[in-house]
């Protein structure tokens, strides 16, 4: 029989500090506008992401046409191409899924999950969605000036970023660095407010090791994070001043049409160390949220217990440590010292292993469950699904010489959408069906959910796994246009142009999705309290949608684990978290109920 | 039921694809089957995984489908089932990671009695460096670069004098034998790419990056720029032709050596190498007496 732990159900320790009171808004500009609720902050930071991420999808389509049908559309130009790529991963990534992750999902459900009233700091927290709109708002603007937005590529690699063979090395490149230091300064606040509250702000009883998932995923997420960051915001800034100033961090001597530049001694390298010092841990930024969010929603749709919790926690945070030992394995051809590649290499695939039991322990949460096939647990399907070709594919890219040919290729572009575009999207999807009656008090539309989800997960698959064996063939990424090219057959070109008629299928289908979220706040099917039955505190709130303060007078008693789904000799399938031992096991303690505590 | 079938389809249909596929790898050219191979052997090993949990997964969505009347089985843990899963795991990836690090090794260390050549690129074009009889490429620096001395050659160095240097794009090189690559950028980075080679390095301003193959085909490849450099980025494209050794010599002799092209320039023997500072200065002043001539 299992034997999780040696602490029993109903383990409360006494309250040490007595509670603060909150800050209760004076009017209707502080309670909607300069808010600091924790609840509608994150809904500010989510419409902010999507509202930035659906001009990264209209850039998508643009570069999608380019590529499927070269030469049609007149406004595409081999430089404005390049500012439609660098934009789009950039917004994509940083701008909206670090965002809404952390900051949208992140603020709404870690206070609600762990039993606090909001976050520890509310001020600080209202603080941080305003500079994250400010970074917003100077992205946009480098649209607006003269030369556009950069077009170095996401990775901002100099010397090029910030010379005049680049489209945007006159403003646009230094916009992005401002709107990326704005963004890393406002990030901090919420950043240091997700942990502090996690570590402080429990309710009593939620030990560490009863936490829902879904917050360790964000809790060790927004760690590396504030780990992370830093190293980018100090290359911006280096790279701003190389730019501005002429320092010489990144730049060497460089002869531009005939002419010596001003630079030398620099090494461009440098910035790749720092860039991807920043931009490893950035992949687990995005997916390690995602990891625990859909841990949650495989757990609560199977009505079974996640798998090997501890496992689950052990697993988050062995992949957070590891994320920070394995950057160069983008640098494998950067002309790096090549022994890095032996290092790289070994940790890179060690990482694999950890990954790979989250994934086992989501097939084996379905296996014995009592799988209801809800549209959240549609999306975590399609999670798995995703998450497992994307990663397999990063096997072939971290083995230091498989890479070798494939860097740079469109194998790379299918690897990394599928393990950080589509599997974390999927989740984020099926997370809002998840919680949007918590939010709004109503189901979405489920025959609305159904043709999203099927176009969204069919047509992402369609699009991304062909463009692996346009990689293998050796297609180029970053290609305006590939042109006479002797290995590249006709067919490839043909198949560029089924993707895209794909992309912009898929594209529309969102449409539905937007308007399934409009629609249902009015119309939907009223929730009721806890619709799906699940064991988490955020379903337990006196009010749906929870109110100031989340839960009523009295902060809520946790008695066990999130995870008390199906337990043998229960009424009903799933036990709350704050429901006491006594009315929970009616037969007294069966090891079955024993909750998770260190 | 309709997603078990669909995740059946998508196992499936992600086999057939690979089937059926005409996009694989080009015929390879170069002694690096090695790498080829690391590669069938990840994708066996993943392919199968990729197989296994997605049919497991229908498996679980077709069997454990939601029944009112049923339970979910409670088992929080199952330490013997998590050890050996993960036993198995790291041994899948040992399997990996084992060819992967011999063959990277190779990659790394360049056989002894290998050719030198250079490769050289700027936005958005290739050029190339090949030693003179003395064997040796002359030691090289942007800062000598001038309109007369493109590749930056030091012109005090006498193992440059006897360089060839072939602009334009086309170079050729001998069958079946080892030749180490340098890699130079004057700009920005650029990368030096033959998918037939299956072999590349990105090339770095400010230092000398490498790597070596043995051309195992004769045929015209196309040279492309594998790292983002600009709005050209696409269009910086050259050949390489594998020949046989004696159409090598031939198309070498045909070239010019660095002396050579120096005396053609105009600029002669006089030409000193370009300080530091002065680099656009001595330039232009070369340009002035160019004009006066």
């Amino acid at each position: 029989m299992a034997n999780v732990t040696s602490a029993r159900v109903g383990y409360v320790p006494p309250a040490e500090v007595a509670e603060v009171d909150l800050y209760h808004p004076k009017s209707w500009v502080t309670k909607y506008v300069f808010c600091q609720d924790a609840k509608v902050i994150a809904i500010q930071y989510a419409f902010t992401a999507i509202a930035i991420g659906l001009v990264a999808l209209v850039l998508s389509w643009m570069m999608r046409l380019q590529l499927g049908f070269p030469d049609t559309i007149s406004f595409i130009e081999p430089g404005t191409y390049l500012q439609f790529i660098t934009m789009h991963g950039m917004i994509m990534v940083v701008y909206l899924l670090t965002a809404l992750f952390l900051g949208g999902f992140g603020n709404y459900l870690i206070p609600l999950m762990v039993g606090a009233r909001d976050m520890v700091f509310p001020y600080v927290n209202m603080v941080s969605y305003w500079v994250y709109l400010l970074a917003v708002l100077v992205l946009v603007a480098s649209f607006f000036v003269p030369g556009g937005p950069t077009g170095a590529g996401w990775t901002l690699y100099p010397p090029q970023a910030i010379l005049s063979g680049t489209p945007g090395a006159d403003g646009g490149i230094i916009l992005m660095a401002i709107s990326l230091i704005l963004f890393i300064a406002g990030f901090t606040m919420g950043g240091l407010n997700y942990v502090v509250t996690v570590l402080q702000g429990r309710t009593r009883g939620m030990t560490m090791m009863r936490m829902p998932l879904t917050v360790w995923g964000i809790f060790v997420a927004t760690i590396l994070a504030l780990l992370a960051f830093p190293a980018l915001f100090v290359g911006s800034v280096m790279l701003a001043l190389d730019r501005v100033l002429g320092t010489s961090f990144f730049m060497p001597i460089i002869v531009e049409m005939g002419q010596q530049l001003k630079y030398d001694g620099g090494s461009p390298i440098l910035f790749q160390h720092l860039f991807w010092f920043f931009g490893h841990p950035e992949v687990y930024i995005v997916a390690v949220p995602a990891f625990g969010i859909v841990s949650d929603l495989i757990a609560v749709h199977a009505r079974r217990n996640i798998f090997g919790y501890r496992m689950m926690v052990w697993a988050i945070v062995a992949i957070g440590g590891l994320s920070f030992v394995v950057w160069a394995h983008h640098m494998y051809v950067s002309g790096m010292n090549p022994w890095f590649g032996y290092f790289f290499a070994t940790t890179t695939l060690i990482i694999a292993v950890p990954t790979a039991l989250k994934v086992y322990n989501w097939t084996l949460t379905l296996w014995k469950g009592n799988i209801r096939l809800t549209l959240p647990m549609l999306f975590a399907i399609g999670f798995i699904v995703t998450f497992v070709n994307g990663g397999i594919t990063g096997l072939f890219l971290g083995n230091v010489v498989v890479d070798v040919p494939l860097s740079d290729t469109m194998f790379v572009v299918a690897h990394f959408h599928m393990v950080m575009g589509v599997a974390p999207i999927l989740v984020i999807f099926g997370a809002i069906y998840h919680w949007y009656p918590l939010m709004t008090g109503r189901m979405l539309n489920t025959a609305m959910g159904h043709f999203h989800f099927w176009v969204t997960f069919v047509g992402a698959y369609t699009i991304f796994l062909p463009i692996h064996y346009l990689g293998f063939l050796g297609v180029p990424r970053r290609y305006f246009a590939l042109g006479e090219t002797s290995f590249i057959p006709e067919s490839a070109h043909t198949l560029s142009a089924f993707i895209t008629v794909v992309v912009l299928i898929v594209g529309v289908a969102q449409l539905v999705f937007f308007f399934n979220l409009v629609w249902s706040a009015y119309k939907g099917k009223a929730a009721g309290r806890n619709p799906w039955g699940a064991t988490t505190l955020e379903w337990q709130t006196p009010e749906i949608p929870p109110g100031h303060g989340n839960f009523g007078p009295t902060l809520p008693l946790v008695y066990r684990w999130a995870y008390d789904y199906s337990v043998p000799g229960q009424a009903q399938d799933f036990v709350p978290q704050n429901q006491p031992p006594a009315t929970a096991a009616a037969g007294g303690e069966t090891p079955g109920t024993r909750g998770a505590a260190t | 039921m309709a997603v078990a079938i669909l995740l059946i389809l998508v196992a499936a249909g992600s086999v057939a694809f690979h089937l059926l596929s005409p996009w694989w790898w080009t015929p390879i050219a170069s002694n690096w089957g090695y790498i080829d191979d690391t590669i069938t052997i990840t994708f066996w090993i993943t392919g199968v995984v990729f197989v296994v949990i997605v049919l497991f997964t229908a498996y679980c969505v077709i069997r454990y489908r939601y029944r009112p009347d049923r339970r979910a089985e409670y088992e929080p843990e199952n330490k013997k089932m998590e050890v050996w899963l993960t036993i198995l795991t790291a041994v899948g990836v040992a399997a990996m990671l084992a060819p992967g690090l011999f063959v990277w090794n190779q990659f790394i260390a360049v056989p002894d009695g290998a050719a030198v050549i250079e490769v050289m690129a700027q936005q958005w074009q290739w050029s190339f460096r090949f030693p003179g009889k003395d064997g040796v490429l002359g030691t090289s620096d942007a800062r000598n670069i001038t309109s007369e001395n493109p590749f930056g050659v030091n012109p005090n160095d006498p193992k440059g004098r006897d360089d060839i240097l072939v602009e334009g794009g086309e170079m050729s090189l001998p069958l079946g034998k080892p030749v180490k690559v340098l890699l130079r950028s004057i700009d920005v980075l650029h990368d030096f790419y033959v998918p037939e080679f299956r072999a590349k390095m990105d090339m770095v301003p400010g230092m000398v990056t490498y790597f070596w193959f043995t051309p195992t085909r004769t045929g015209t490849f196309d040279i492309l720029c594998f790292e983002l450099c600009g709005v050209g980025h696409y269009n910086m494209r050259g050949k390489v032709n594998v020949v046989e050794d004696s159409a090598f010599n031939a198309w070498l002799q045909e070239q010019r050596t660095f002396a050579q092209s120096l005396a053609e320039a105009g600029a002669g023997d006089g030409i000193n190498p370009v300080s530091d500072e002065g680099g656009a200065d001595a330039a232009n002043r070369r340009l002035a007496q160019r004009g006066a001539h």
